[in-house]
């Protein structure tokens, strides 16, 4: 906790006519456009008869880097007040900020005081490197710092001002020029904010639509937008032919027999499954579900995990289920989306491949590719002449011809190497869940969930792999303590909490030491 | 191209007597060199007057019109031998740069200037980066003021002060033959304000008019026995020459009430936070009107003993508010005090820290410390007491994520450090010494590379020790920018490593541009550029140092290519140092040059290809390894909103530019299938479209053709 224990009460004292110093500091993400927010502040209130003075630290050095930009304005009355040339700790009336975590250093670095900073922030987040570089998830608790705003701040306005901008056309400094207007923080009326737009001269239109999208928000007139969560994109909706419709319908009725609380994972995991491979398949995990089922009680916790990485262990990453996502119609619909291409434009799409020895010979029958992988010569060979990177142009015809083949050996997958490998992994998994769910159903639980530590390919899918080895390996350790379960858990916590397993491996070092 | 345009703004330079200037500090103090008659400016940019030497350059036709001539120095050196001019001539100079890295470089000039003495006005401007959102060490550029004997104006920060220490520190200086120092802070030169114009002067004399009238005087060159003679006139005539001139002309100011008992002393700059901290104790309006008796030095060096002493006189205690470390005024203070057996009590560092920026909290806990010990009485109670219960507010030093700056969005240097980490993976980790620029973002995640970082062009130079005995061991690995390599790297570093035989690997980022300072032209960039002469070739300025094994690279965005070469570089048995030239366009400058002249093409009909990148969610499984080895901010993380998955996907946002750095690294590093490369055709060709329309009736019939067979959830 930070109290504020000073002993000095520090309070900036008016003028003789009873004009106050308005100090405002925005803190954003360099690149951002926090000089052209000042401008705009600045601008308004000479306009409106106040003096003004803006100060930044320059983004040369601070590329995508937090930035801080300064203003402080008063009424005019004929003499040029003492400005400050940075925020101070306690002394800021008006705090912005481009971004929630930006909004929360502001908090951290005391520039938000309570019964004084009228706090303006955008609820949108642009994760840092150290958030996007964690094999997991890496990201920020975003509710503390809207928790700390409401605590900090004596009047908080906070919302998607991003998206506000880009739902406008236009850019965050925008949407926070016009949360900054409707606030009230600011004794600035309206239309002297547009006016200054309109003279900016740039971007006028959508400038103005953020603009007053915002402010209406801030004065509550019209809502804020969704948080991001809630407004992803469709759901997926299932295509069944005519011909498969019945054997759709018997699995449909077994999944209807699974207790309540596990049939909506089960039914995206039966949905996921079929749609990778075929029917059958959907039946073999139908049937792992149901030998979770029969081990577990309510309130089916462990099933419900059963439902969700069973699918994810059979769905596995391999070349032809890449194929057959880049060459659906759904993919090349939602990619003119993201890209935004108009009807009278070409779109153009390269893929990057780079297909190893190891991918060819997995991707082969299985007598075959065990074949190919024992021969060494071969892979070398493979090596100095096809190991490269390969660009396939997927909106040309050759391009998608040849994914489109590949993608069509589906339904000789099961005889494939690489299924037959992936399908002992999983067997054995899962009959290593099934026993332990007999004495400890939490701690099977949490083996089902370490599937979660096997993603990626080639290198990374191979480090993934001895991860989630290494903690199923603890297994015997933990095995019988009470708090297995936990302990289980804080080992793949550790696992995906960074890439070399230095903190996995501290962790496993624990356990064995109370285990021996 | 520098980064920021001020092509508008320098109209503004031509105003006049009568009207009212606006716009930034930088702005502000080229006007002032115009104002005073200037004949010739120099400098080297960095933060923070890399502006005020973009303004410079933008306004060149605005100095030609007056007989000013403006020069882009090689460095800081360069730029303070430039005041040369001004040795023998009654010409005024100025040059301007990074303050205390730049003066640094300088000094061995600065030394020989300020020991010759000059006859024109001759003003070096520091740019200090000092503080929050520094880049550079921590130190004090005082100490070359008082070493070299050059007097340093440290004016208050708004325009009408600073402007008014331009016109000062001429006359000062051409009325001491001192160079003089003009230190404005970081926040001072990008301060917005206004003051009141005076017309232009052309200058007295030009340096052309100098050039056809030479003259030479042996008493100003720096050679013995003058140099004897300079560290006398330095002490007996310059000094008490600029001493007379500051109280004189009422250099300093005096504020408050003078028969207060207490009484601060402070720097120029640190004025307004002085008088916001008094405001907030109650002691000060908002217009700076105080009882608090102060001596606000805008000239901090020399200080003038008689104007402290009396200053000092009568008074209980003085408090010297000095920003950073040593605290050089308050010794020289403390000096004068003891010599002339004063008894005032002096306060200083102690009651203010040691060092650090004194920011508003600082100056408040200061001058409220110094006050409640000497003059309680002056603290209004309201002050000292309260009933108010301080509110817990959470702490979030635990949830915040750092943000340092990085490479920003398509930056052709990330493609580098990432083929530098891959080459690490294969042959473990090396020495890496890295070098000013915005390539030491490269020490930051997720690149984590890089141990030192000893100065400008450095970068293979601080590598110079390490000397393999195994001449199939390991070798240093060193970078330096195009900035760099230029500025100093081409002797200090190329060609030391070339006269004492490394055999270590040198990597030139070259980006076209003086790219960390603010994409300035240097004299390899490839933009033709007016005044300057660009396009000089790196590569045949190494050959020409005598490297031998030279690769040039000009996509760094080949990974491939980049990772191989760094790979050969490393293991080949030539000798010799290995200089990689790593050249691609630096990004932001691309994008400034490149999106007005497609937008414009588009316009016209004309067939244009924008280029950005994209991941495909469900082939991506969410492990980031992409983002290990890149860091680019449209290269982001994302929810999939599907319950069956734990963690965020790789995404790639709208301010993508195309680079081809994602799935370059996913090919090199062999990571994922996940990147696409979508490219969008605007005004495409007929025969194109045509083309496109079949291709997408056959394939979307192959689609339906299989979506009929199976099961679809999509």
């Amino acid at each position: 906790m930070n109290m504020q224990t000073k002993p000095l009460i520090a309070r900036r004292s008016p003028g003789p006519d009873g004009e106050k110093i308005i100090t405002l500091a925005a803190l954003a993400v360099g690149g951002q456009g926090g000089g052209v927010l000042t401008n705009w502040i600045v601008d308004v209130a000479e306009a409106s008869g106040y003096r003004a003075q803006s100060t930044s630290v320059a983004g040369v050095a601070q590329r995508t880097g937090a930035t801080i930009y300064y203003v402080e304005m008063c009424r005019d009355t004929g003499r040029m007040p003492v400005f400050s040339l940075s925020p101070a700790i306690g002394d800021v009336d008006i705090l912005m900020a481009s971004e929630l975590m930006e909004g929360g250093r502001a908090i951290l670095r005391g520039f938000v005081t309570p019964g004084r900073t009228t706090m303006i922030a955008s609820t949108h987040r642009i994760p840092a490197v150290s958030e996007k570089i964690a094999p997991g998830d890496g990201r920020a608790n975003g509710r503390e710092v809207i928790e700390a705003m409401g605590i900090a701040a004596d009047h908080v306005v906070a919302f998607d001002m991003e998206t506000v901008a880009k739902q406008a056309g236009s850019v965050i400094s925008s949407s926070l020029l016009g949360a900054l207007a409707g606030s009230g923080a600011l004794p600035f009326p309206r239309e002297s904010y547009e006016e200054v737009i309109r003279k900016s001269g740039r971007g006028v239109e959508a400038s103005l639509r953020a603009f007053g999208a915002a402010y209406e928000i801030a004065t509550g007139v019209s809502p804020a937008p969704a948080p991001e969560a809630e407004a992803v994109a469709p759901v997926p909706v299932l295509h069944v032919p005519e011909k498969l419709r019945a054997q759709w319908a018997a699995l449909e009725a077994r999944l209807a027999t699974l207790p309540a609380e596990v049939r909506e994972m089960a039914a995206l995991g039966l949905k996921k499954v079929v749609d990778y491979q075929d029917m059958a398949y959907g039946a073999d995990y139908l049937g792992m579900v149901e030998k979770a089922v029969a081990v577990d009680a309510a309130p089916f916790t462990m099933s419900e995990a059963a439902a969700k990485y069973c699918a994810r262990a059979l769905c596995y990453d391999d070349i032809l289920r890449v194929a057959d996502i880049k060459t659906r119609a759904a993919r090349f619909a939602r990619v003119k989306d993201e890209v935004l291409v108009k009807d009278d434009q070409i779109l153009m799409l390269t893929e990057y491949f780079h297909p190893r020895f190891e991918e060819l010979a997995t991707t082969m029958p299985r007598g075959l590719g065990r074949w190919m992988q024992s021969r060494k010569g071969l892979e070398a060979w493979y090596g100095r002449h096809f190991d490269k990177g390969r660009r396939v142009r997927t909106d040309s015809l050759s391009g998608f011809v040849l994914l489109w083949l590949v993608s069509s050996l589906r339904p000789l997958r099961r005889r494939l190497l690489r299924h037959d490998s992936e399908m002992r992994h999983v067997s054995a998994w899962f009959d290593t869940v099934l026993q332990t769910a007999a004495s400890d159903r939490a701690l099977a639980t949490e083996l089902l969930a370490n599937y979660r530590l096997i993603k990626g390919y080639s290198d990374t899918h191979a480090r993934g792999l001895s991860k989630f080895a290494k903690v199923m390996g603890a297994r015997d350790l933990l095995a019988g303590r009470p708090d297995a379960a936990d302990w289980m858990r804080r080992l793949r916590t550790a696992a995906l909490d960074d890439v070399e397993g230095t903190k996995l491996d501290g962790a496993l070092a624990t356990v064995r030491s109370f285990a021996a | 191209m520098a980064e920021r345009s001020f092509a508008k703004e320098v109209q503004k330079l031509k105003q006049g007597e009568g009207e009212t200037f606006t716009g930034e500090g930088i702005l502000a103090i080229t006007k002032a060199l115009l104002e005073n008659g200037v004949g010739y400016v120099g400098g080297y940019q960095g933060s923070p007057i890399s502006h005020l030497m973009d303004v410079l350059a933008d306004a060149q036709e605005i100095l030609g019109e007056l007989g000013v001539h403006f020069e882009a120095s090689a460095s800081e050196a360069t730029a303070t031998a430039m005041l040369a001019a001004s040795v023998h001539y009654p010409i005024r100079g100025a040059v301007t740069f990074k303050s205390v890295v730049g003066t640094n470089v300088a000094s061995d000039a600065l030394s020989n200037l300020a020991s010759g003495g000059v006859t024109g006005g001759a003003l070096i401007i520091v740019g200090e980066d000092y503080g929050e959102g520094s880049s550079i060490m921590q130190e004090r550029t005082y100490a070359f003021a008082m070493k070299s004997q050059v007097w340093m104006l440290d004016p208050r920060p708004n325009l009408p002060s600073i402007v008014k220490a331009v016109g000062d520190g001429f006359e000062l200086s051409e009325l001491s033959n001192t160079p003089v120092m003009l230190q404005v802070g970081i926040r001072s030169c990008h301060v917005h304000g206004h003051f009141e114009a005076s017309d232009n002067k052309r200058p007295e004399m030009t340096v052309s008019e100098a050039l056809e009238n030479p003259k030479r005087k042996l008493d100003r060159i720096v050679l013995p026995p003058a140099t004897y003679i300079h560290e006398a006139e330095k002490l007996t005539k310059r000094k008490p020459a600029a001493e007379t001139f500051i109280v004189e002309k009422g250099i300093n100011e005096r504020f408050g009430n003078a028969a207060g008992k207490v009484g601060l002393i402070l720097q120029g700059g640190t004025y307004n936070t002085v008088v916001r901290a008094l405001n907030r104790l109650g002691l000060a309006d908002l217009y700076g009107d105080t009882e608090i008796d102060m001596l606000v030095l805008n000239c901090v060096y020399p200080l003038v003993d008689s104007q402290i002493l009396d200053f000092c006189a009568g008074k209980d205690a003085v408090l010297i508010i000095e920003e950073g470390h040593p605290n050089y005024i308050e010794q020289q203070v403390a000096h004068m005090l003891y010599q002339s057996g004063k008894t005032v009590k002096l306060e200083g560092k102690g009651k203010l820290p040691m060092g650090g920026e004194y920011t508003g909290q600082v100056m408040v806990e200061g001058l409220g410390a110094f006050l409640s010990e000497h003059a309680p009485d002056l603290l209004p109670v309201a002050k000292v007491a309260t009933n108010e219960e301080p509110v817990a507010i959470p702490d979030l030093s635990k949830t915040l994520p750092a943000r340092p700056p990085g490479f920003c969005t398509g930056c052709p240097e990330r493609p580098i450090f990432a083929a530098t980490k891959l080459v690490e993976e294969e042959l473990g980790a090396h020495h890496i010494s890295s070098d000013i620029g915005c390539h030491l973002f490269s020490i930051m995640p997720p690149f984590d590379i890089g141990a030192t970082t000893m100065g400008y062009g450095l970068g293979p130079a601080s590598a110079a020790a390490f000397h393999n005995e195994n001449k199939k061991g390991r070798r240093a690995i060193s970078f330096v920018g195009d900035g760099g390599f230029w500025h100093n790297g081409l002797t200090s570093s190329v060609g030391n490593a070339v006269f004492n035989k490394s055999d270590n690997v040198i990597v030139i980022v070259d980006n076209f541009y003086s790219s960390a300072t603010g994409g300035q032209d240097i004299l390899s960039s490839r933009a033709v550029n007016k005044t300057k002469q660009t396009q000089n070739s790196i590569v045949d300025a190494v050959k020409g140092m005598g490297v031998k094994w030279v690769r040039q690279i000009d996509r760094t965005y080949d990974v491939t290519k980049m990772r191989d070469t760094l790979k050969e570089a490393l293991t080949t048995e030539e000798e010799g140092p290995k200089v990689i030239v790593a050249s691609s366009e630096c990004m932001l400058n691309k994008q400034r040059r490149v999106k007005p002249e497609l937008a414009k093409a588009a316009k016209e009909g004309k067939r244009v290809v924008r280029p950005r990148f994209g991941v495909d969610e469900d082939v991506c499984t969410g492990d980031h390894a992409c983002m290990r080895l890149s860091g680019c901010p449209s290269l982001s993380v994302k929810d999939t909103g599907d319950p069956l998955r734990d963690d965020p996907v790789a995404a790639i946002d709208q301010s993508c530019v195309g680079c081809g750095n994602c799935g370059e690294v996913a090919d090199a590093a062999v990571l994922c299938p996940s990147f696409y490369q979508a490219e969008i055709v605007t005004n495409p060709t007929e025969r194109e479209t045509r083309r496109a329309a079949r291709s997408r009736r056959i394939i979307s019939w192959l689609q339906r053709r299989r979506d009929a067979k199976r099961v679809v959830f999509a």
